[in-house]
């Protein structure tokens, strides 16, 4: 027992050397696994609060860009507006009955705070959190396009899986057919992402347009991703397709959280259907 | 508290502040990013192994980590060349046993100390990029990674070092 005691004693440092190491091992390994970060991330109240410190100076930077954005996104909702007008116009009398409506979605805006593209796995921080009744696994978008699924949250902060991270996956599909793949990224380009598994019978040109393809219950249908690149295919495969995205991920300003209000209902009945 | 606690408490503050706010966003040729805060472990006085700097250096890059959100890729590295600096010291002087109390860094000769923040600098990156990628086949990538970030951290390390030592 002594020489036990003893043998600890006198390692004691390559003892606690072993232990730390382990722990961030444990830690960097947990961060490969999709979706299980818990214990490191910038969702917390002390780096939350620096990076929304921080923000506040930098904020002026991008206004004048963010402003552009609002006004094109302004424009092209009043554009929309008009279009319905003449369908009601054709009705001589107006009912409104809210019964008729059925939201899906609820949107929330939020501030990014912190914004990295440059590395393997990418995240972004958000200024809002829990409080404001973000949770995990929303969609994160603007009006340009899609950005990210919410992981972590802590009471006022919230972290975004972006895009530009190897360990996304999010499902898309073509503007102008049925067919869907898989959005991934390769760590090249921060402006190029990739989509994956389309399948050849699929006909796909320069520049046709990609949108979330609606069949998770994270994006609804049709926020736009991008235009394609450029593509190749071999062995009746599409070997790679390039997608150029919408949004400038190096300046993003302010975004906004969808929530899927049925997403719990479609869940259960899922679980219910592999069940049996 | 005495001084040199003080010291080394701002030290650790001043270095944490300055990569995230600062250094993490300078993306230099695309993405060169200096992890200046490894030079907390050269500016540490020069002790018989102690736990201290242990966990100190398991502490800082835990901070860089939570704020890069990177898991514990920089905690790894800076825990490890925290406890191989002694040996590497050692080896860098070319002597077996080193008297603590009389040696310091700024006493060193200029190549020696140079050799040794370039031998823990490039162990440093080269854990990082290991970990942040964590596949075989991404091992170019790696290797060019460290290696210019690495000239980059150094040159930033060298200049703060030079200009300590000179004013000592």
């Amino acid at each position: 027992m002594q020489q036990i005691i003893s043998f600890f004693y006198k390692n004691k440092f390559f003892i606690l050397f072993l232990l730390l190491e382990s722990i961030a091992l444990f830690f960097t390994i947990q961060s490969h696994t999709y979706h299980k970060s818990k214990f490191v991330n910038s969702a917390n109240f002390v780096s939350g609060g620096i990076y929304n410190k921080i923000n506040n100076f930098k904020e002026f930077l991008f206004l004048k860009r963010e402003n552009l954005r609002l006004s094109e996104e302004n424009v092209y909702l009043k554009n929309l507006l008009n279009l319905q007008e003449e369908s009601i116009i054709q009705h001589d009398s107006l009912v409104i009955d809210t019964l008729n409506y059925k939201q899906k979605y609820t949107y929330t805006s939020a501030k990014v705070i912190n914004n990295s593209y440059r590395k393997n796995n990418n995240y972004l921080t958000l200024d809002k959190g829990s409080k404001s009744g973000v949770k995990s696994d929303l969609g994160v978008i603007n009006s340009k396009g899609i950005i990210g699924i919410t992981q972590s949250i802590s009471r006022n902060y919230s972290t975004v899986l972006s895009i530009l991270n190897v360990n996304s996956r999010i499902n898309v599909k073509l503007l102008n057919s049925n067919h869907f793949g898989s959005l991934s990224w390769d760590n090249d380009n921060y402006n190029t992402v990739q989509l994956l598994d389309l399948p050849i019978q699929a006909a796909i040109y320069k520049g046709d347009t990609i949108i979330t393809g609606g069949r998770s219950t994270i994006f609804p249908e049709g926020i736009p991703v991008g235009t394609i690149k450029d593509f190749k295919t071999k062995n009746n495969t599409y070997e790679f397709i390039n997608i150029t995205l919408f949004n400038d991920m190096s300046s993003i300003g302010f975004v906004e959280i969808i929530d899927n209000l049925d997403k719990q209902e479609i869940k259960s009945l899922e679980e219910k259907t592999s069940n049996e | 508290m005495n001084k040199e606690n003080i010291n080394t408490t701002l030290i650790f503050i001043g270095l944490i502040l300055i990569q995230i706010v600062v250094l993490n966003h300078i993306n230099f040729l695309g993405y060169i990013n200096p992890f200046l805060y490894v030079i907390f472990i050269f500016l540490y006085p020069i002790k018989k192994q102690d736990g201290v700097l242990i966990l100190l250096s398991f502490l800082l890059g835990l901070s860089i980590d939570i704020f890069s959100n990177s898991g514990g890729i920089n905690a790894a590295a800076t825990l490890f060349i925290a406890f191989i600096r002694i040996p590497v010291l050692k080896s860098v002087i070319g002597k077996r046993e080193i008297d603590y109390s009389a040696t310091s860094l700024f006493k060193l000769p200029y190549f020696k100390s140079f050799i040794y923040i370039l031998i823990l600098t490039f162990v440093h990156h080269f854990i990082v990029f290991g970990l942040e990628y964590f596949k075989w086949s991404n091992f170019g990538i790696i290797i060019i990674k460290t290696f210019l970030t690495s000239i980059f951290t150094i040159i930033l390390i060298m200049i703060i070092f030079t200009f300590i030592s000179r004013k000592r």
